[in-house]
């Protein structure tokens, strides 16, 4: 292993921008001539939009324009689609209810956008927005998820505010299952909602080049490709080949970047409306009103055991708060990439789930980090952990006795899915050896003796990462495929551009890519450069998420690198006067099989620029792009540990030790994988122990700042340890699972199966805040 | 109103509405863009600067406040190839994934440092308090943060 | 944040001055609650006239059993003061605990207790130790300074300059904060002054508060239990989104609990 190359902690190039203050984030970026934008916002859950009065907002100084639902409506601009549809129980599509970016008759949740002021100065535009006089008549909000399905209806034609009603596996099957069964255990559990909370609030900054009829859209997009498509194809700003969308350093996603929302639809309409660039960055406050929301669901379980505790059926039944629009993916998250996890690592043979997908008068829900698999791990996790207190059986030995097996794979699952490796006792093993499972005892004690409560708490996760394979996902039900593309541009000196359509927020694609990319062509690590985020630079692209860049936008390098070298070999083949099949490549070399005759890789680059002496039946030039689409999803998976102590006086908990042991197959970047399962963790301890995100009756986020919605601080977790095991993914050419999703996927189930453990179960549900748990202890 | 303050090292005189924000100074007027704006309640820290030689949010402090002030920035500390020790640990240690936090964690790790030359592990995560990061886990800040404070002390 | 006059006076006639000159004046001192609040455009102040040119209102002094801190005095320079550590520790402790760091740099003990936030901490000390407030025009006790939800017993205008704290035998503070927010939720003072016990609590009610039920059991017997056991009046309790009133009632029990635990073991 080189010390830059595949399996080496390479230090991020990424970093010394960002440590110096030279990353260039959105907001970061000013144009000529630039103006300010600041939305016009239902302060109603519920309302009709009756009459918008701007002409005071006008007259302020500096303003250039208000423009409302109505106007964009008028302009011929189309609704924000939902990009999966969801099939029903009984064949039908889902009911998407239509989401016109700018809403004009009715707005249907606290914040939602409904016009657009735009001035010379964000003063201006913040003054004269307070200026326009609204006139609502406010409606009944509908609020509370189980109280969604009366007959009052947000969305005209959606009976009992149903989106859809699905379900999956075998319903009579497990239902006869969980009638034979030896034991059942029954759980009700409640997904919080979250509010992803990226630390960089989104920004979007259009500009109009009328002489060309070039529209330039910088935003903070997990995706700018498929933004980009959704606008021109769908909302219809402006054709494709008119639209470019800039996603220059992101900061932070966790899939709330990854929706095409209503701002950044508007400020590249108004952009072309007032002749001007419109530059708009969301306050805090914007964020958590209007970025895609995370989670909540309401789920009802049931585990059927036989006597000798192995798992036979499981039953699901939950409702998801969709909000009061599908939007981008929220269809898919609480169906496909949640209902097909629910066999976890066990091999339960009868699985049965039914999922009805609720409008309400809250912000749209979608995909946040892990997106339905910490929902199906949850589930999953926390009726293992309760069957086997039920049973007084060890819960770590319970889920052994389950696992599905080395030798079971490839292990078709009730729910759709085929795994096709994984070692789940491995992790299982190690994670118990590092938390010191045998002195948990000892440690309990002493915590009694101190006069706090300890409780430790497992979770065996698996999730489906690296979307996806494009059939099977369109036969689900997508609006779009799911490979990745990438393109190699050798250069005549032999260094190389590499173009993905991956995007990096965070996440390091900048080196880690360069590692691969590197290591495959024996060449150093700098003289690799990689290119993202720009329409007009990369040719096409999925974007970032569901842990899929590696897996798949990686693996499209791999293919690119595989035909340059090919491409190379015949090259070399002509100038060496060897046969093709006699050139091998390593380490940066052409060689010719049991001779001393070599050519390095800048000479095979540069002999293809400066084609000298080269073969008459090949292009010049030394470029080369893949599309890679996967066959199967991976399938990271792992065991996380967590023991928790409690204050019984206050009902505080403390992580005091948190354990992660991850298949994620091979590594390219140990630090980097590392780093992102510690992130994940925390996301993860906030949703089990501080982040909820609650509406009152009225519909108005009550918990719409930092003063309110509880971010985990540094003072919040400890130092975690996390470790790897490797089975490599059979079926990518990287042996690459994912890793970005791991950790948050894992620890709310290992959470609160720990704090369960530590003051009994009682209904508790997350986040466990110290007043829950106090009535949790007290009654 | 007129205000006069120096910028890492730089005088700079200026007529900005008394509304300003010291943020909007560096940003805006300045175009120092390493600074951040990630709240607006005064919890993130991403606006993290020093004013005579103190941490401080320049999201809370207004024009008039920071007139005659020495102020630092993420953009006075270090240069790419002469890298503040608390910038060199944090890439050591992998401390920051967007980097969008790290210019105000960096600012406020220096200046806990300075005031608190002993650290342990739970006396770096309280002295972070005014300091959210959504994607590290805090996990490698700290221990980016202990290194720089041994990198200080030796 | 809508326009406003800046003002920063040199003297205190000055600043009263401008204040009765302006059509709705704010004083500004360190401004980290202040300047949040006008942010989200929820005040409109015409003239904000900040005191930080005052000299007058810094510094801080010891002697006669009394500890004297000017209110522009910051929460970082209370905490870290030689003085104040080695004769009102709890003070220094306390001060430690606002906010976080950067809020402390700024932030100054008037400012706090001018604007009376119900989950603020220096009230607290304020009420528990019995304090002196000093403002441009007299002086008032602590026991008849705090008076409502963000009301104080100051007069449109008036400046609270300097607040003189009584040094207790022994005290301590303990803050149960919002885990959002950091602000206390219940946080409980308790000092000993020969014998006779003063419980400042902050966080629980409209605004801080004497427990002298807690205090008169405290004063007979001085004991971790008896603070636990102790009634408060829980009535009047603050109930939220972050905890109810009889779980606040239950943290003031604990926080009084806990500061008797360290104050014995001084």
């Amino acid at each position: 292993m080189s010390d830059t190359g595949i399996g080496a902690s390479v230090r991020r190039r990424e970093d010394v921008r960002f440590i110096t203050g030279s990353g260039r984030y959105t907001d970061d970026i000013n144009q000529p001539g630039q103006t300010y934008a600041v939305f016009l916002r239902s302060p109603h859950a519920r309302a009709k939009i009756s009459a918008v009065d701007s002409s005071a907002a006008l007259a302020v100084n500096g303003v250039h324009a208000v423009l409302t639902g109505q106007d964009m409506a008028a302009d011929g601009l189309g609704d924000l689609p939902c990009g999966w549809l969801v099939k029903q129980k009984d064949g039908s599509d889902m009911v998407s209810a239509p989401h016109p970016p700018l809403a004009h008759t009715v707005a249907n949740y606290v914040g939602e956008p409904y016009g657009i002021v735009i001035a010379e100065t964000l003063a201006a535009a913040r003054e004269a927005a307070e200026l326009v006089m609204t006139e609502f008549d406010e409606l009944e909000p509908i609020v509370d998820l189980t109280g969604a399905r009366g007959a009052d209806q947000i969305h005209e034609g959606v009976s009992g505010n149903l989106a859809y009603d699905w379900e999956l596996g075998e319903k009579a099957a497990t239902e006869a299952a969980l009638a034979g069964a030896a034991h059942v255990t029954r759980i009700d559990l409640t997904n919080n909602r979250l509010i992803p909370n990226a630390m960089e609030p989104r920004a979007a900054l259009g500009v109009y080049e009328s002489a060309t009829g070039e529209h330039t859209l910088y935003t903070t997009s997990q995706n700018p490709h498929l933004e980009r498509l959704i606008l021109s194809a769908f909302v219809q700003v402006a054709p494709e080949h008119k639209l470019r969308v800039v996603a220059p350093d992101v900061g932070g996603g966790f899939g709330s970047k990854i929706f095409v929302y209503a701002e950044e639809t508007a400020v590249i309409w108004a952009a072309r409306k007032v002749g001007r660039p419109v530059k708009w960055t969301a306050d805090r406050s914007e964020s958590f009103l209007a970025d895609a929301h995370g989670r909540d669901h309401v789920t009802h379980a049931e585990l059927g055991l036989d006597a000798d505790g192995r798992f036979v059926a499981l039953k699901v039944q939950t409702t998801a708060n969709l909000g009061a629009y599908l939007s981008t993916f929220g269809s898919s998250v609480p169906t496909y990439l949640y209902g097909t996890l629910l066999a976890g690592q066990y091999a339960t043979p009868n699985i049965y789930v039914e999922v009805a997908g609720v409008y309400t008068n809250t912000a749209p829900v979608d995909a946040y980090r892990g997106a339905g698999r910490p929902e199906a791990t949850y589930v999953v996790e926390r009726i293992v952990e309760t069957a086997a207190r039920e049973l007084g059986r060890d819960p770590a030995e319970l889920r052994r006795l389950n696992m599905i097996r080395p030798d079971q794979f490839p292990y078709e699952t009730p729910v759709a899915l085929v795994y096709d490796t994984g070692d789940y006792e491995a992790s299982l093993d190690r994670a118990l050896e590092h938390v010191d499972y045998a002195g948990f005892p000892a440690r309990r004690a002493a915590s009694e003796a101190a006069g706090r409560k300890r409780g430790i708490g497992f979770a065996c996760y698996i999730e489906a990462c690296g979307l996806a394979p494009s059939q099977l996902a369109i036969q689900l039900g997508a609006g779009v495929g799911l490979y990745e593309s990438g393109e190699i541009r050798v250069n005549p000196t032999g260094n190389v551009t590499v173009f993905t359509g991956s995007h990096s927020h965070g996440q390091g694609h900048e080196t880690t890519f360069a590692q691969v990319v590197s290591d495959k062509f024996g060449i150093p690590f700098e003289d690799v450069e990689i290119v993202h985020g720009d329409t007009g630079r990369v040719e096409f692209g999925l974007g970032t998420y569901g842990s899929r860049s590696l897996a798949v936008g990686g693996s499209a390098l791999v293919s690119a690198a595989d035909k340059l070298i090919a491409k190379g070999r015949k090259i070399a083949a002509h100038m060496l006067e060897a046969d093709v099949d006699a050139v091998e490549f390593s380490d940066g070399q052409f060689l010719v099989r049991d001779s001393n005759q070599a050519l390095s890789f800048g000479e095979v680059a540069f002999a293809a620029y400066v084609p000298t002496n080269y073969p008459t039946d090949l292009e010049p030039g030394f470029s080369e792009k893949a599309f890679y689409d996967p066959e199967n999803f991976t399938y990271p998976a792992g065991t996380h540990i967590a023991e928790v102590e409690v204050d019984p006086a206050t009902g505080v908990v403390t992580l005091v030790n948190f354990v992660a042991v991850d298949d994620f197959g091979h590594v390219i970047n140990p630090m980097i994988v590392d780093g992102q399962v510690h992130g994940g963790v925390a996301q993860g301890a906030g949703q089990a122990l501080l982040e909820h995100g609650i509406y009152d009756d009225f519909g108005q986020l009550v918990t719409g700042s930092y003063m309110d919605y509880c971010m985990p601080r540094a003072d919040d977790v400890p130092d975690f340890l996390v470790d790897t095991t490797v089975t490599p993914c059979t079926h990518n050419p990287l042996g690459v699972k994912g890793c970005g999703e791991a950790g948050a996927i894992g620890s709310p189930a290992a959470i609160m199966n720990a704090v369960t453990d530590a003051v009994g179960d009682n209904g508790l549900s997350m986040p466990a805040t110290p007043e829950k748990v106090w009535r949790a202890l007290h009654g | 109103m007129q205000i006069s303050l120096t910028v890492n090292g730089a005088s700079h005189a200026l007529d900005v509405p008394a509304n300003t924000l010291l943020v909007d100074i560096i940003r805006e007027h300045l175009g120092l863009t390493g600074t951040h704006v990630g709240c607006d309640t005064s919890q993130c820290g991403a606006c993290t600067v020093h004013m005579n030689g103190s941490a401080v949010k320049s999201c809370s402090i207004l024009a008039g406040q920071a007139d005659g002030a020495e102020i630092t920035t993420i953009e006075g500390i270090g240069t790419p190839d002469d890298l503040h020790p608390m910038q060199a640990a944090f890439r050591e240690c992998h401390a920051l994934q967007c980097g969008f936090c790290t210019p105000g964690m960096i600012m406020r790790a220096i200046d806990l440092v300075e005031k608190s030359p002993d650290l342990s592990n739970q006396a770096v995560r309280e002295g972070l308090e005014g300091n959210l990061c959504r994607c590290t886990g805090y996990h490698n800040i700290v221990k980016a943060v202990l290194l720089a404070a041994d990198a200080t002390r030796a | 944040m809508y326009q406003f006059n800046y003002h920063r006076p040199a003297t205190l006639e000055e600043a009263t001055r401008l204040f009765s000159e302006a059509d709705d004046g704010f004083y500004l001192s360190g401004g980290q609650t202040l300047i949040p609040t006008l942010k989200q455009r929820l005040a409109s102040p015409s003239d904000l006239i900040d005191l930080s040119g005052i000299e007058g209102m810094k510094g801080i002094e010891a002697g006669n059993g009394v500890v004297s801190i000017g209110a522009f005095t910051r929460h970082a320079e209370v905490a870290a003061s030689g003085v104040i550590r080695e004769t009102l520790p709890v003070l220094s402790a306390l001060a430690g605990l606002i906010g976080d760091a950067q809020v402390r740099n700024m932030g100054t003990l008037g400012g706090s207790v001018a604007n009376s936030d119900p989950a603020a901490d220096y009230p607290a000390a304020v009420i528990g130790l019995g304090a002196t407030v000093h403002t441009s025009s007299r002086t008032i006790a602590a026991d008849d300074y705090f008076q409502d939800l963000f009301e104080t017993a100051l007069e449109p205008g008036e400046i609270l300059t300097r607040i003189d704290f009584p040094v207790p035998d022994r005290a301590a503070y303990r803050k149960f904060p919002n885990p959002a927010s950091r602000y206390a939720v219940a946080g409980v003072l308790v000092a000993d002054f020969g014998g006779s016990i003063r419980v400042g609590v902050t966080g629980a009610g409209p605004c801080a508060f004497r427990a002298t039920a807690m205090e008169e059991a405290l004063s007979a017997d001085l004991t971790p239990a008896v603070a636990r056991a102790a009634e408060v009046p829980a009535g009047n309790f603050n109930s939220d989104l972050h905890a109810s009133a009889e779980y606040r009632a239950n943290l003031v029990r604990v926080m009084a609990e806990r500061a008797v635990s360290d104050l014995l073991a001084e």
